[in-house]
């Protein structure tokens, strides 16, 4: 345990990373999830059925494999993304990032998906009774309260994001669980290195966990 | 609908069956040294060795690697490991009289190698593995059968020269190694992946700029891409591979140190190198001497 | 989608010819999208022989379906019926009356569903798995998975429980049955009809994460895909392949969830799984389950 606390920068600038990540994904799959859920809900058929497919086939997919597709596959048809080097971003970052954002915004698509489902077909009978149009039924009426609906399904989303996050280890990104494996080499002892890394976890998800909870209160109507 | 689409399964099935005998993917060459295996093995040794004790059993578990070529690689569809350190395993359990086919081979990979050992669950392990002071204290290392070093793997166009060019750069190598830790150590930014392979496709792609390891490991790899891939800069390390034994077993030293210098001295060293790290080109270097066992 | 044709009116014939457009344009967007991939891989040698032989030799396609997918059913079909089993102790033992039991149980809950299943796996691996006795590589994925999935079962255990109607449980009182056979006797039952679906999403989950054990050389689809591309250097090729194969056993499975919850559950379904989704923040149902 002293191992890890004598080289408590290391642990902190891999925690670093772990939360870069995930911050970065989850700003990227609630964009692409939107844009999704969007695509579905949509008149227009082709693009839904386009969606549809996209997320049928990625929410089935392991997000392991996911990752050797873009950090490992890609590269030989010469995707690289090189370019966003010269914003001052790593490439393994960006690439580890679009792994995750590209495998989270089918479960986001998802979850907003159910949150509109779950707003009573009332409210939107009575909005297309009163003339709104599509863009200001969704706007005004079935939005605003699907996000209450929204917010358990996607927080339990978020959660797992944050999770996923380990999987970039073996990726070249050397973040929390990468440290540890680092760490575990080095001590005799595990269990102590394990409960450390495993406890930052914790507080981590729990700080998404209560971060829900509040919003879900603020936003809780008496039904 | 549901049924034309179940019979456009049931088709799409059946194309594929029919295409599936077509393949004939992976090679059919067993490569290796031919071993002697000693008859009446078990006479040689003393009562109450632990030598004596496997030659009776008649099986040997080994620990190698399963994915690194050239050392110690299992392919998908192989039923035995092939590589360096398998064929020197297999010269040792010739020795107790054990056949090839007899062999139980484990995967051993770096971090579980000191463990297996200390349970008994191999017997031996010959997989990459540095003889350093730290694993002498809860390990058997004997050897070195093979001395190399820390070096680079580049594109053949790169610039990087020597060690004070990885500054700045991305250096790819398998996480927790230690050649990981050294490159760091360099001033590189370490990209850790699962194992030497993922990381020379990585040098080939231009992912990274280059990777480190031991030069042996690197010099299969650089042979089997020669207008892609150069090795670069002197060894920055030494690495002296030795053969992993439980300590609870002393003996073994002194039997694995004997047959070893006499593989070196007749050939069949030489021979195992040749076929497999040797194979892509790379001259057989001369067999090492090796250290003293410790006192029993 | 009734809610869909609720949001727009019937398209007049300038709305039809708008949604041609929009229909072409991403049309031509997302085939054009696809087309330039495959051309790439064109260009790049991706469509050679030698690199998607493999897959057609019976050997490789044998060591893919037996060595791999059988090995990874395996794995998950044990972990499920261990985290069915942990989740259902789990779960009411968060319901006890004893205040010391639910703290115990709820404290190991939220632990194991905070860690990330990858760790959980390393741990077990390196800490226990090479020791006298060791757990081999198969086991530690399956412990792992159970303990993660439990924990998630574990919750919607207590969800599915207080999902059923109160008047079941106080009628039960009512003719004296003890608190141990009201659950197991009137609450359990009824419970598992509306869990099921969540359960069997989990194994969904379960199959998935799975192919996390290659991290510590546990058999399986995803450790006999990199044993292959180690060998052929076929990386983009195999990942095609083995992520095909887990889609086709994830949508059978899907299929048979989707099934089992028509037949058992029937009209109930929506009231039942909204009331259960609603519950807690964190039950990773299907939705946003992983």
């Amino acid at each position: 345990m002293e191992l890890v606390f004598s080289n408590f920068d290391l642990y902190l600038s891999a925690c670093r990373l772990t939360i870069g990540l995930f911050l970065v994904s989850a700003v990227g799959s609630l964009v692409l999830g939107t844009l999704l859920a969007a695509m579905r809900v949509g008149p227009i058929a082709f693009m839904s059925k386009a969606a549809t497919v996209y997320i049928t086939v990625v929410r089935n997919t392991p997000l392991l494999i996911i990752f050797v597709f873009v950090i490992i596959g890609l590269p030989k048809l010469g995707i690289l993304f090189r370019s966003v080097e010269e914003l001052g971003i790593s490439s393994f970052f960006f690439r580890a990032c679009l792994a995750l954002t590209l495998y989270t915004s089918t479960f986001v698509a998802e979850a907003i998906r159910s949150g509109i489902n779950a707003v009573p077909l009332g409210q939107a009978e009575a909005a297309r009774a009163i003339g709104l149009t599509f863009g200001g039924t969704m706007t005004q009426v079935v939005l605003p309260q699907a996000f209450r609906a929204t917010v358990p399904p996607m927080a339990s989303v978020f959660i797992a994001l944050l999770k996923n996050t380990s999987v970039a280890y073996a990726f070249g990104i050397l973040e929390a669980t990468a440290r540890m494996k680092y760490f575990t080499n080095i001590s005799g002892n595990d269990l102590p290195i394990f409960l450390i890394f495993a406890a930052g976890y914790v507080v981590l998800v729990e700080i998404v966990s209560f971060g829900a909870n509040r919003l879900e209160r603020r936003w809780s109507v008496a039904r | 609908m549901r049924l034309i689409r179940t019979k456009a399964a049931v088709a799409g099935l059946g194309v594929a069956l029919s295409l599936a005998a077509c393949g004939d993917a992976g090679d059919d060459s067993s490569a290796g040294v031919d071993v002697e295996v000693a008859d009446n093995a078990a006479e040689e040794f003393d009562d109450g060795t632990r030598m004596k004790e496997l030659a009776d059993s008649g099986d040997v578990i080994i620990g190698v690697k399963f994915d690194q070529p050239g050392i110690g690689f299992k392919g998908a569809t192989d039923d035995m490991p092939v590589g360096f350190d398998p064929e020197l395993g297999k010269v040792l359990a010739a020795s107790l009289g054990i056949e090839p086919e007899d062999i139980t081979w484990t995967e051993t990979i770096s971090d579980n190698r000191e463990p297996f050992l200390q349970s008994g669950e191999v017997d031996l392990v010959l997989a990459s593995y540095s003889i350093t002071d730290e694993r002498r204290a809860v390990v058997g290392q004997a050897g070195p059968y093979y001395v190399t070093g820390q070096q680079l793997l580049v594109a053949s166009d790169s610039d990087i020269d020597s060690l004070d060019d990885v500054k700045g750069t991305e250096v790819c190598s398998v996480t927790g190694s230690t050649s990981l830790e050294n490159i760091e150590a360099e001033g590189a930014t370490p990209r850790g992946f699962d194992t030497y392979s993922e990381c020379v496709d990585q040098v080939l792609s231009g992912a990274v700029d280059a990777m480190t390891t031991d030069g042996a490991i690197l010099l299969g790899y650089a042979a089997e891409h020669p207008d892609e891939l150069k090795v670069v800069v002197e060894p920055f390390s030494e690495e002296r591979y030795g053969v992993g034994y439980s300590l609870d077993h002393p003996e073994m030293c002194q039997w694995i140190v004997d047959t070893l210098t006499a593989a070196e001295d007749d050939g069949t060293w030489e021979d195992a190198f040749a076929a497999t790290l040797g194979a892509s080109g790379v001259e057989t270097p001369e067999p090492p001497a090796m250290d003293e066992c410790p006192a029993a | 989608m009734s809610q869909t044709s609720v949001l727009f009116d019937v398209a007049g014939p300038r709305t039809r010819a708008r949604y041609r457009i929009y229909t072409v344009i991403s049309l031509v967007v997302i085939l054009g999208l696809a087309a330039l991939l495959v051309l790439r891989m064109a260009a790049r040698g991706q469509f050679a022989y030698d690199l998607w032989e493999p897959f057609l030799t019976p050997d490789y396609i044998r060591a893919l379906l037996v060595d791999g997918l059988l090995t990874t059913l395996r794995m998950a079909f044990f972990s499920v019926i261990l985290a069915v089993v942990f989740g259902t102790i789990f779960g009411v033992g968060k319901l006890s009356d004893h205040a010391s039991v639910r703290w115990v149980c709820w404290s190991v809950v939220e632990f194991f569903r905070a860690v990330p299943v990858l760790m959980l796996m390393i741990f077990l691996y390196f800490g226990y798995g090479a020791g006298p006795g060791g757990l081999d590589a198969f086991w530690c994925v399956v412990i792992a998975l159970t303990l993660y999935n439990g924990s998630v079962l574990a919750e919607v255990f207590r969800a599915g429980i207080l999902a059923v109607p109160r008047g079941q449980s106080e009628a039960a009182y009512a003719i004296g049955l003890r608190k141990t056979q009201v659950m197991t006797q009137i609450l359990l039952p009824q419970a598992v009809k509306i869990m099921l679906p969540a359960i069997i999403s989990q194994c969904v989950v379960a199959l998935k994460d799975t192919s996390l054990g290659y991290a510590i050389t546990a058999p399986g689809l995803t450790f006999v895909g990199k044993q292959i591309y180690t060998d052929f250097q076929n990386q983009l090729q195999t990942v095609i392949v083995v992520a095909a194969l887990y889609v086709s056993v994830n949508l059978v499975l899907t299929w048979i969830a989707t099934w089992v919850q028509r037949k058992f559950v029937g009209e109930k379904k929506i009231l039942e799984v909204s009331m259960v989704a609603e519950t807690d923040a964190g039950a990773g149902l299907a939705p946003g389950g992983r």
